[in-house]
């Protein structure tokens, strides 16, 4: 398990390598990749500053992982997400799951972005033609969130 | 007690932290946060829609009945936008 919360970018190929090196338990790595796109809602957007919480991000991220764990067999877990002035085509956030089964690591994968979209203290500040703008919560967020909340 | 406003709030507010020391009456989240949006009209137009405001009392997500006590870091901001 680890989490990691960085203005630097990240290697996605030398990430998972590292969370699987030297273990012959894991049958299945599943991973996710958050990018900065540059349509911000119908604003085009030059670039994004992301502002966090300091202290309350890590211990938020740190409890996401946790649940992950606890609700599937999981052999490692990894969340990494910057902070920071970004651009189109940056990466911002990378969650991994490996496991021995290919099912857990898909499911986990899947609720570690969903339950940290909903949970980190992170606000996205946009560069937009009109000028800066904070970006909004989405009800879709939440939505895709809940559907993990009653674990079967 | 330190109370931390992020993202539009602080924009808002104009100021990222301050330390404040209401009276003893003010002793839960939602009170607290009537008695802030009294400083200033920047503090009452970011806490206009209470709906959208989060409350993290020692860097933990609470109700607007969670307790707040001298010492507290009480942090206020916006749903969050990360991922």
């Amino acid at each position: 398990m680890a989490i990691r919360v960085q203005r630097e970018d990240f290697d996605v190929g030398t990430e998972l390598d590292a969370l699987t090196r030297g273990r012959t338990d894991i049958g299945a790595l599943t991973s996710f990749v958050g990018l900065v796109r540059d349509m911000g809602g119908e604003a085009k957007i030059g670039a994004m500053t992301l502002e966090h919480y300091q202290g309350m991000t890590e211990k938020e991220l740190a409890a996401v992982e946790r649940e992950a764990n606890a609700r599937w067999k999981l052999s490692a877990t990894l969340i990494v997400h910057r902070y920071g002035r970004l651009e189109p085509g940056d990466r911002i956030v990378l969650c991994a799951a490996a496991s021995p089964h290919r099912e857990a690591a898909f499911e986990a994968c899947h609720f570690l972005i969903d339950w940290l979209k909903t949970k980190a203290p992170f606000w996205k500040l946009e560069d937009t033609p009109q000028g800066e703008k904070w970006v909004e919560a989405k009800a879709d967020d939440d939505r895709a969130a809940d559907r993990w909340r009653n674990p079967a | 007690m330190k109370i931390l406003w992020f993202a539009w709030l602080r924009t808002r507010v104009g100021t990222a932290t301050e330390n404040v020391d209401p009276p003893a009456s003010v002793d839960d989240v939602a009170k607290l946060l009537d008695w802030l949006a009294a400083r200033s009209p920047g503090h009452a137009e970011a806490l206009a829609k209470r709906e959208v405001v989060r409350v993290a009392v020692n860097q933990e997500y609470v109700k607007l009945d969670h307790p707040v006590t001298k010492g507290d870091e009480i942090a206020i901001f916006p749903p969050v936008t990360g991922g």
